[in-house]
């Protein structure tokens, strides 16, 4: 097998066989980037030097016995982990030369057991999208269909795996922006719940809402991936300081008593019949190996799309303050005074879609306003939270599709942004209730874009919607299905 | 008509906890620009905050002195805006559900009963960096001070008078510097104050429209300011004008103050909850254990003065203005079995060789124990008030014991009465006018005896003995 379309544990079997080394696949990965990234736009920034020296320092480490999970696994990261010494652009004009003085906490874990960072990942600026078109480094492209878009706002992490650029990379998911692409592109995308892997050093986009997570080849190396970044840190108050579990002990291909939710107010008229194919699909599959199957209510899934974007923007209209040109990023010039110099830096530096966000978040926070949206919004988000602890008092799982429809054209929705905000309709109420998700390759459309399935779990309850997407896995073989390039 | 000032106060208090509020970062004034500074203080991206404990417990102890409510859970706000020293574009701070709540001080001034303040919050923040001007090319940022902590402790629109709002910031200031929490100095600003100010006519039910008098750091300034702005209030209304609602500052060269923004341009802060802090639990039983450890307060321990040593009550207040004066005062009378003396002792000569050298009473170089040992050489007769005050001096200037001193320089007391009584009788021989006139019923000549006796000796005889021995000789 040409060592770019391994997986983790497959390269992991190798390097520590001595088979093959960190610098044969870094340079094997870099050549396939090489060759087909004028195509996908996945990378923003290649760190060819780096990678390579770091898979010289990873081969000198399994040279002396000391080959861990990660040790020589050439990934790359969405460009909105800090990276020092590489930059961080978060796809925005306002970062463009930005380099960070310290590692995100989730990469340093994996930097630590040895990895290697092949590069940074275009994405929607500061995470404002769902289709990787808002970004100051052009769109990236699904490696499926180069003219449909790869999802977003990880487009370029999920890109990049499906491109075999990357043998897996990490994303952050604040309204589905792991799941979404991951469905668009035929990878698996986890977004852990909220408080399972740090936050810092990751560019904030809504801070109450944000995850790191994976995007992989497998449900195996989504679970191997987790199991290194996650974890309580402390620099960041809201992780959470409970022990993490064993998560390749979860892969057992075994649903048997396993129950299984269906949300009737996923599955509504109007979804598009593929989609609503697949699902069938794979409620069949999984029944057959013994999962039961309930029915259930989620009754504020309606309220889901408008309750995120208020809660989201408002925390970006706060978050975003710090990019004004006085410390860091791009200050503009000749600009008379103050005032007039961080307002004409905002002004160049940021994008079209991240501009409308900060402005709708502003006017749900301003005095006068607050009550009517962004408190309301928290009430709802409680109820939303409430829909889906009740549901889980009966099932253990829910199932769900990722997206209403495989990936669109790129422009089809640049023009209506409602009409793209409702693209994640399915992923948004997990990030409200702050619970964890799963996309994995269902059966395709006719056409063969790939199908996400998502499976949704408790608190923490990643090992459970693990068992269920492993056993899902080992009876179909989409995930192995690649895009031809 | 006449008009009735009201005043509320908002208190800045710096806390000298070692490292800021939200990161391990020094606190130390006067570092390089720049110097004490990371990522999170720096408000660079991806960047989170950490809450301090030592903060809690200072707002606790703070909260637990000023007889407020500690919240079993609080949480802290993001407040917004855009300024160059404020490096996140907002301030973490509490608004809704802050630590403390529902507190009083009562304040007392002189010929006026006591009159309780309230204490509406006392909320816990971050300092902002400060600019530097002048440099040439532009202005730098200076982020040393960024999320240094403070506490915001707000009162009710409780004051009447400059004076009455002037007696509860000594007061606060007096405590939270008793608590340790706050080193005081408001040169530097670790203690400051916005007043807000209004007027209305006498017998109103409803409070005038109110300025904002920003930032005034000394005791001096704040009543300068209230004056000031009372005033101007009043002959504004008289005039004709009307009161705007606005931010003020005062200028203490002028001992004005003016306009800095209007209402019209005030900020909309749009306060939220903070989402990279987790609600603040405090259990009863970390307040508990604070309260258990809080140092005496100084209107306790005025009273316990006046009681356990009987001090007056201007004595009392005296020696406890400041806990570490207390202090000395308290291991002085501990060790001299002697409180009246040792008080006297400590408000006059201590205080004074202290002002005389500018030094304060952490660093006075006679240790409370050497200054017993003296009160009891006093005691004892071996020196007199007026040679103690001299041997006092020399142990300003060497760490020798005052017996040691005493002996080296030969200042005992002389009791001995057949000295003294050989020195009386050489005084009265030569002077027999004034003998005369004693005995034809002038006392007043005593003192010059008794003068004329002591210099003779040098100072070191003993008064009682000399006193006793001349009383008997003139009268025989």
């Amino acid at each position: 097998m040409e060592l770019h379309t391994l997986t983790i544990h497959q390269l992991h079997q190798q390097l520590k066989n001595r088979t093959v080394s960190s610098v044969e696949a870094t340079k094997a990965l870099l050549t396939r980037i090489e060759a087909t990234d004028s195509r996908i736009n996945a990378f923003i920034t290649v760190a060819a030097d780096q990678a390579l020296a770091a898979a010289e320092a990873a081969d000198q480490r399994i040279a002396n016995g000391d080959c861990q999970l990660l040790t020589g696994i050439p990934l790359a990261l969405k460009d909105i982990f800090l990276t020092e010494g590489v930059r961080t652009t978060c796809a925005s004009r306002i970062l463009e030369n930005f380099i960070a003085p310290y590692d995100a906490t989730a990469w340093a874990r994996l930097k630590s057991q040895g990895a290697v960072l092949l590069g940074k990942l275009n994405q929607d600026e500061f995470a404002m999208g769902s289709s990787s078109e808002n970004s100051a480094f052009g769109p990236t492209r699904n490696p499926w269909d180069t003219d449909r878009i790869p999802g977003g706002s990880s487009g370029g992490s999920a890109a990049a795996v499906a491109a075999q650029q990357a043998i897996a990379t990490l994303g952050t998911d604040t309204g589905g922006s792991i799941r979404q692409p991951a469905a668009h592109c035929g990878c698996v995308g986890l977004k852990p719940t909220y408080g399972r892997v740090s936050r810092y050093g990751v560019i904030a986009y809504a801070s109450s809402l944000d995850q790191v997570g994976p995007v992989t080849h497998d449900v195996t190396d989504a679970a191997l991936l987790l199991q290194t970044i996650a974890g309580h840190d402390p620099k960041d108050s809201t992780s959470i300081d409970q022990p993490v579990p064993d998560y390749r002990a979860s892969l057992t291909n075994d649903v048997k008593g396993l129950t299984i939710g269906l949300p009737k107010e996923y599955f509504i008229e109007g979804l598009d019949p593929d989609v609503q194919a697949s699902m069938d699909n794979a409620i069949a599959h999984l029944k057959s190996q013994g999962a039961e199957f309930r029915e259930i209510s989620l009754p504020h899934t309606s309220y889901a799309v408008a309750c995120y974007y208020l809660i989201a923007t408002a925390e970006a209209s706060s978050n975003l303050a710090r990019y004004e040109g006085v410390r860091f990023g791009h200050r503009a010039k000749d600009s008379q005074g103050l005032i007039e110099m961080m307002m004409q830096s905002r002004a160049e530096g940021f994008g079209a879609e991240v501009k409308r966000r900060i402005m709708l978040g502003t006017y749900a926070l301003s005095s006068g306003y607050y009550d009517a949206y962004y408190l309301k919004a928290q009430k709802v988000r409680t109820l939303i939270q409430r829909d889906f602890s009740e549901a889980f008092k009966q099932v253990d799982v829910l199932l769900t599709p990722v997206t209403p429809t495989p990936a669109f054209r790129i422009g089809e929705k640049t023009a209506d942004p409602l009409q793209m905000y409702l693209s994640d309709i399915f992923t948004i109420p997990v990030n409200l209730a702050g619970i964890c998700g799963i996309s994995l390759p269902a059966r395709p459309a006719s056409n063969g874009l790939p199908i996400g399935l998502q499976l949704i779990g408790r608190p923490f309850g990643e090992e459970t919607i693990l068992r269920a997407a492993y056993s899902f896995e080992q009876t179909t073989d989409w995930h192995r299905q690649k895009a031809a390039l | 008509m006449r008009f009735q000032p009201v005043i509320g106060l908002e208190v800045h208090v710096q806390l000298n906890t070692q490292s800021k509020i939200f990161c391990g970062c020094s606190t130390r004034f006067g570092a390089e620009p720049n110097q004490n500074t990371c990522p999170v203080c720096l408000g660079l991206p991806g960047a989170l905050p950490v809450l301090n404990r030592q903060v809690v417990e200072a707002a606790i102890m703070a909260g637990l002195a000023t007889n407020c409510s500690i919240a079993h859970r609080s949480i802290f706000a993001r407040k917004n805006y855009f300024y160059p020293d404020l490096p996140k574009g907002y301030q973490i701070s509490q608004f809704e559900q802050p630590i403390c709540e529902k507190g009083w001080l009562e304040i007392q001034l002189e010929g006026q009963a006591p009159k309780r303040i309230g204490i509406t919050r006392i909320h816990m923040e971050e300092d902002a960096g400060k600019l530097v001007h002048g440099l040439g090319s532009g202005s730098g940022v200076d982020l040393n001070r960024a999320g240094t902590p403070l506490l915001e402790v707000v009162s009710e629109p409780d004051f009447r008078s400059a004076d009455e709002a002037v007696a509860y910031l000594k007061q606060l200031h007096q405590i939270v510097t008793y608590l340790g929490i706050c080193d005081g100095n408001m040169e530097e600003g670790s203690f400051r104050c916005d007043a807000n100010v209004s007027v209305m006519p006498v017998g109103s039910a409803t409070f005038g429209t109110r300025a904002e008098i920003k930032n005034v750091n000394s005791f001096k300034f704040v009543k300068a300011a209230i004056e000031y702005e009372i005033n101007r209030q009043i002959d504004l209304i008289e005039d004709g004008g009307r009161v705007v609602q606005e931010t003020r500052l005062f200028d203490p060269n002028s001992g004005s103050t003016r306009s800095m923004r209007g209402k019209e341009e005030a900020h909309d802060y749009r306060y939220f909850p903070d989402p990279d802090l987790v609600p603040l639990v405090i259990s009863a039983d970390w307040v508990e254990r604070t309260e258990k450890e809080l140092p005496e307060l100084p209107a306790i321990k005025r009273q316990r003065f006046i009681t356990q040593f009987g001090l007056s009550e201007y004595d009392a207040e005296v020696l406890t203005a400041a806990r570490s004066l207390a202090n000395y005062f308290e291991e002085t009378a501990a060790f001299a079995h002697n409180p009246k003396a040792a008080a006297n002792w400590v408000m006059g000569e201590v205080t004074r060789a202290l002002n005389d050298n500018g030094l304060t009473i952490d660093s006075c170089p006679v240790a409370p124990r050497r200054l017993a040992d003296l009160l009891h050489l006093i005691d004892k007769g071996t020196v007199s008030n007026n040679i103690a005050k001299k041997v006092f001096e020399l142990m300003w200037q060497s760490d020798k014991e005052p017996a040691a001193i005493v002996e080296e320089q030969g200042m005992a007391q002389v009791s001995d009465s057949g000295a003294i009584e050989a020195a009386i009788d050489q005084i009265l021989a030569a002077n027999q006018c004034q003998v005369e006139e004693f005995r034809s019923g002038k006392d007043k000549v005593f003192g010059f005896f008794v003068g004329q006796v002591m210099k003779a000796m040098k100072g070191k005889a003993n008064p009682a003995v000399v006193n006793d021995l001349l009383l008997k000789k003139l009268k025989a």
